[in-house]
């Protein structure tokens, strides 16, 4: 083992981050996992101790969700309804034991193509927020998460925060839908979430749908987004949604489902989520 | 010097210098020998370790020390105050929540939190609760209601002379198992020993050429030794004397992803800094063997040499002539891939030598077996070896071949210093043998008014690189075969085929579960065929006292097959209508289907001798003592053999202590398989009962029907006549120490098979039917299993409890070969790719006991340990078909499996 290193402030991660090849720890739900029975020889940094990364608080044009807020923090947390999708994706990581300790900014800089929270997050435009001693960036969650296990993260920078645009709408729904070949503790096979926003004639006028597990990182479905706007969700309207709105997709074939099965299988999700179904 | 930091452990403080980035687990575990947490998989896929960080549950493998320092940490040793055990601890032990104990902590520290929350919580939330944790022996529906019923009272069941058997007395076991201080494989390492890490193959098929090891040993601190083949006496180990073809350490090829290559010894963090790419070891990579029809073809590269075609051995049955086809006639082909045991605890142990005998403490199915094992790799005399089992953490029949036990045995004999080993996860699910893969093509007739006329099968078992008990599935599929019915011509082919595999082996049910999925297809298919109802072609050929099976055993008694199908009738009535009126009712993608799965299974050895001995006594303290060398892997045998010589002996089971397993203080009662413990072991247990009683009823010449009782050191024989006291202490000490003793022998009577398997195979055989209704989703191809009802006849129940525990547990495994479970070399060596069934995924089971006694059985019963999975999966597969018209023909049936075969019959609209 070789150092470890707990900060409680912002000031002393920075005084350290660039003085030594840290690993940065979160929940340790990603990092264990991948040393069993190997050595840990790895210098730790563990941002866990830092409050302000944890909060969960809302500004004028954001909600603002810290980077080591657990799973467990966003589903006791008062949100509106918007983030029923994501409180949802948050009750389908893992079992309790794993939405207690892993953090959505670990999810999101785990980059699993099945990250559980990445197609929420893409559904809820939400965009990250990353520290570096001189500045803040904020960069939109597609342009952070780049492929599978790559991010748009440089070594004098770390994830502090996940900002939520607000969202004008009448009324609003967030939904997650999650396949997987068994009850808990399982990677999906495909997901998928919306967040939807309704005028108050009932009309769609904000829609993101956003898949996962189905290529390299969770990619929103815009042509389906576009096709949504102005219209009423309902049962002729979702018929009416065929593959074409569900192209450029690339599963991968594996142990767990072949490719056909996934793309097959990713329009029904998507039919399933915007009717309010399960699966 | 390194840093004091404290935390506090059921509350109190407690401090360590242990690096802030090791895990909670592991800080727990050795830095203050709380053993409680389980260490299941280091990565947060099994639970096992849960533990409270400040009331909440976390992982302990996945926490660092350094976010709980200052902070209050609970585990499985906190939740007893003083001797008395929590509610929700009672409530398991009532409950029958407890078999083998490992996942046990982990379940108890979930549902503990939940319990705080909310005292009376429903289904759901106890699901949500304890989702995290896999447990692999319950089928979870005792934990669930050992939870739901924390808050109420648990009525204890007494256990009055004479009336143990018959009883759900709890696990003579459970509290230990309970209260975090029973000991599993990695639980009494002594501080200070050597450890060994083993390295294993990368490559499936490899000539593999070891350089010179001798200058890393010198430069890494810690490292004592690299062991080679060259350092093993007797370099092979297997099941059957003749088929003892595994090296210990591979010395030119290695024949699986997993063979065991070099061990490492040193200290144990030591040898974590050793792989393989730091070491001079040549691979030359061959194309390997991945399936029985490349093994079979004629230029595939013989495994081993001794064996052409690469054909183990071939088994069969024929009697009758099978070209007197019948005019209705159904047939198929069939396949089914690798299973996992999944045990939650992983293989592990220690050995040291002590006075120049060596001396083995391992989680094990088999003491005596893995004594004779160690001796042969050792080339010593048996007698120079001991074994003592540690509680084992799960088997299913993983842990009847040796794991650990040669290179520890090795080791402590080159360093003469304990050694111990504990297998990762990953090393687990790598080395160990796996569920025998098969091809099965069967063809089976019936004349016009439905009865079976012929059956064929011909089973093709992917036996893997190694031997194992690849013989055993090859000899007991044959008998199996043409199912539970009676068929007058029947001939049945299994055969065990070598590829490039992970050595198939023993797994709860010895290749019936996957004959079992193609004869009841063809049941299925004739009734089809005929316009039967599916449960009523199966009771028109159920095989009955008096009927031939197909090794020409006319079956005389305890054949409850016909009961079984009769007890499930109604349900099955209802059931149907239930599916029937959903299905009508529903224009969504879900169909509703009903499905029967039936089985018979021999218990014991198939046709070869399989003593039990059991021995008991009281010694001059007045303890009575039952020594006892079956291994209780979790399935209840330390309470079961006690509640049978209990009531033999005439004293109550309360008043047992055991002895379980220990080579040197133990007789040999044969191996934990086959599920022959309760049968066979058990009736050794009755004999020795008997004999015990008879011994103190002769010493004071009292009559048969007197009574016993055991107060101290006083036994009390009371008959019409008068009162014996007896003052033990007043009396010599003979064998074991014991005053009164009595041994008791059983092997079943059996007789070998002729060259067309014609004979008695088995003394008696468990019969077994489930139905399972099932909800099909066309659209996603995904199965959830609703409701299965099973009827077992087990002869007699000597444990109701345990007996509904191990048909739970087997239909937990069932559904999960039915319906998730395929391992994959490479690819699926852990528990997030590797899945089991959770508690969400389990059905409602409802466990119906027929009891048609069996005449040689202690107190009439037989076994129950592998009947429960047997028709599981064809029960599944049957109502799936009801449900979508898909016939099943391969397991297990994933989503995109079912949903291609949906889209082939135009079916998938979801």
């Amino acid at each position: 083992m070789n150092e470890y290193f707990r900060p409680t402030n912002i000031e002393s991660l920075f005084d350290v981050l660039t003085q030594k090849d840290w690993k940065v720890l979160a929940g340790g739900t990603d990092y264990y996992p991948a040393k069993v029975g190997k050595p840990l020889h790895d210098n730790l940094l563990d941002i866990t101790a830092i409050d302000e990364f944890r909060k969960i608080s809302e500004t004028e044009q954001h909600w603002r969700i810290g980077a080591t807020a657990t799973w467990t923090d966003i589903i006791r947390c008062e949100l509106p309804p918007e983030f029923e999708g994501l409180k949802a994706a948050a009750k389908e990581v893992g079992g309790v034991q794993i939405q207690n300790s892993g953090t959505i900014g670990g999810n999101i800089c785990n980059a699993s193509p099945a990250a559980d929270g990445v197609a929420a997050l893409l559904a809820l435009d939400a965009i990250i927020e990353v520290l570096s001693p001189h500045d803040v960036q904020q960069i939109p969650i597609q342009d952070f998460v780049l492929g599978n296990r790559k991010i748009n993260l440089s070594a004098d920078q770390i994830v502090s925060a996940i900002l939520i645009p607000k969202i004008k709408a009448e009324t609003l729904s967030g939904r997650f839908l999650k396949l997987g070949s068994r009850k808990y503790l399982v990677i999906s096979l495909v997901m998928a979430s919306a967040v939807l926003g309704f005028d108050q004639a009932g009309r769609i006028c904000h829609a993101r749908v956003a898949i996962g597990a189905c290529s390299e990182t969770a990619q929103r479905l815009v042509k389906l987004e576009a096709y949504l706007m102005g219209k009423r969700l309902d049962a002729d309207v979702v018929a009416a949604v065929d593959a074409s709105y569900v192209e450029g997709l690339t599963p991968i074939d594996d142990v767990r489902a072949s490719k056909g099965y996934r793309q097959d299988v990713a329009l029904i999700v998507i039919k399933r989520l915007l009717m309010g179904q399960g699966v | 010097m390194d840093k004091l930091n404290t935390l506090i452990v059921n509350g109190q403080r407690r401090q360590t210098t242990a690096a802030l980035g090791r895990r909670l687990s592991e800080v727990l575990r050795d830095e203050f020998d709380l053993k409680g947490t389980k260490v299941g998989c280091n990565a947060g896929d099994c639970g096992a370790c849960t533990v409270l960080v400040e009331g909440e549950q976390q992982c302990a493998c996945l926490t660092p020390l350094g976010q709980v320092v200052g902070r209050h940490v609970e585990t499985v040793e906190g939740l007893a105050s003083g001797a008395e055990m929590a509610a929700l601890q009672v409530a398991f032990e009532r409950y029958g929540a407890v078999q083998c104990g490992i996942c046990t902590p982990g379940m108890l520290m979930a549902a503990t939190v939940l319990l705080r929350q909310q005292p009376n919580p429903t289904q759901r939330q106890v699901e949500d609760a304890i989702g995290g944790v896999l447990c692999r022996c319950t089928g979870y529906q005792k934990i669930v209601e050992a939870v739901l019923s924390a808050a109420q009272s648990t009525p204890v069941i007494s256990d009055n002379t004479g009336k143990s058997v018959g009883t759900s007395l709890s696990k003579v076991d459970a509290k230990p198992k309970l209260t975090g201080t029973e000991k599993y494989g990695a639980d009494a390492i002594p501080e200070g020993a050597l450890w060994v890490r083993i390295l294993r193959s990368p490559h499936h098929s490899t000539k593999v050429t070891l350089g010179d090891f001798s200058q890393i040993v010198a430069e890494t601190d810690g490292l004592q030794a690299i062991l080679t083949h060259q350092n093993i006496p007797f370099n092979r180990f297997g099941i059957y004397p003749v088929g003892k073809d595994q090296p210990v350490l591979c010395d030119g090829f290695a024949r699986y992803r997993g063979d065991a290559l070099v061990a490492l010894v040193g200290d144990k963090n030591s040898i974590l800094n050793v792989g393989l790419d730091d070491l001079p070891i040549t691979f030359e990579i061959l194309d390997p063997i991945r399936s029985v029809e490349a093994a079979k073809a004629p230029t595939a590269l013989r495994l081993h040499d001794d064996k052409p075609e690469n054909l183990l051995i071939e088994g069969t049955v024929i009697k009758g002539d099978v070209s007197r086809q019948a005019s209705v006639v159904a047939e198929g082909q069939f396949k089914t891939r690798f299973v996992e045991h999944a045990y939650i605890e992983p293989e592990a142990g220690w050995a040291q030598m002590v006075d120049g005998r060596v001396e083995m403490h391992v989680t094990t199915q088999a003491v005596h077996m893995d004594r004779d094992e160690i001796a042969s790799v050792l080339q010593v005399e048996k007698d120079q070896v001991r074994v003592i089992p540690t509680a084992c953490g799960g088997g299913f029949g993983g842990k009847l071949d040796v794991s650990v036990q040669p290179i520890l045995a090795v080791a402590a004999q080159i360093f003469n210093q304990p050694v111990a080993c504990v297998y990762e996860r990953p090393e687990s699910m790598m080395a160990s043998t796996k569920r025998h893969p098969s091809e099965i093509s069967c063809r089976f007739s019936a004349s016009d008014d439905g009865l079976l006329k012929t059956a064929e099968l011909t089973a093709d078992f992917d036996t893997g690189a190694y031997a194992s008990w690849g013989p055993t599935v090859a000899g007991r599929v044959p008998v199996h075969g043409s199912g539970p019915y009676y068929v007058p011509n029947a001939e049945v082919t299994g055969r065990g085929i070598y590829t490039n595999g992970p050595p198939a082996g023993a797994f709860r049910g010895f290749g019936v579960p996957q004959a079992a999925i193609a004869h009841e297809t063809m049941m299925d298919d004739l009734a089809q065929k005929l316009g039967l109802d599916r449960l009523e072609i199966r009771l028109k050929n159920a095989i009955r006292p008096g009927q031939e099976t197909a090794t020409g055993q006319v079956l005389t008694a305890s054949a409850g097959m016909a009961p079984c199908l009769e007890a499930l009738k109604d349900r099955w009535q209802s059931m149907l209508n239930a599916a029937e009126q959903f299905n009508q009712s529903t224009t969504g993608p879900v169909r509703r289907g009903v499905g029967i799965g039936a089985m018979w299974y021999g218990i014991g050895n198939t046709a070869l001798t399989n003593p039990s001995t059991i021995e008991v006594g009281i010694d001059r303290a007045g303890r009575l003592t039952l020594f006892n060398g079956a291994v209780d892997i979790g399935q209840g045998s330390n309470t079961i053999l006690i509640q049978i010589c209990a009531d033999a002996v005439g004293l109550p089971a309360s008043d047992f202590s055991y002895v379980m397993g220990d080579s040197d203080l133990t007789q040999d009662a044969g191996k934990t398989s086959a599920s022959r413990q309760t049968f066979v072991s058990g009736k050794a247990a009755e004999l020795a009962g008997r004999q015990l009683r008879a011994s103190i009823l002769r010493h004071v010449n009292a009559g048969q029907t007197a009574k016993l009782s055991l107060i101290d050191n006083q036994l009390w024989v009371e008959d019409g006549v008068s009162r014996h006291e007896i003052d033990l202490q007043e009396m010599p000490a003979g064998q074991r120490d014991q005053v009164f003793f009595g041994t008791g022998t059983f092997d079943p009577p059996t007789t070998v098979l002729d060259e067309k398997g014609q004979g008695v195979p088995y003394a008696t055989y468990g019969f077994a039917a489930q139905i399972a209704m099932v909800d099909v989703d066309i659209g996603l191809g995904t199965t959830k299993v609703l409701k299965i009802a099973a009827a077992h006849d087990v002869g007699r129940a000597i444990n109701p409890q345990l007996v509904e525990g191990q048909i739970q547990g087997g239909i937990a495994q069932g559904l999960g070969l039915a319906l998730m479970e395929e391992y994959v070399p490479g690819v699926t060596e852990n528990l997030h790719d590797y899945l089991i069934p959770t508690v969400g995924d389990m059905p409602d089971m409802e466990i119906i006991i027929i009891e048609d006694e069996e005449p040689l059985g202690p107190f009439g019963a037989k076994g129950v340990g592998e009947p429960g999975l047997v028709p599981t999966a064809p029960a599944i597969f049957g109502a799936i078909r009801h449900a979508t018209g898909v016939r099943v023909t391969e397991a297990p049936m994933l989503p995109h499996r079912l949903k291609a075969a949906l889209q082939e019959k135009g079916r998938d609209n979801g």
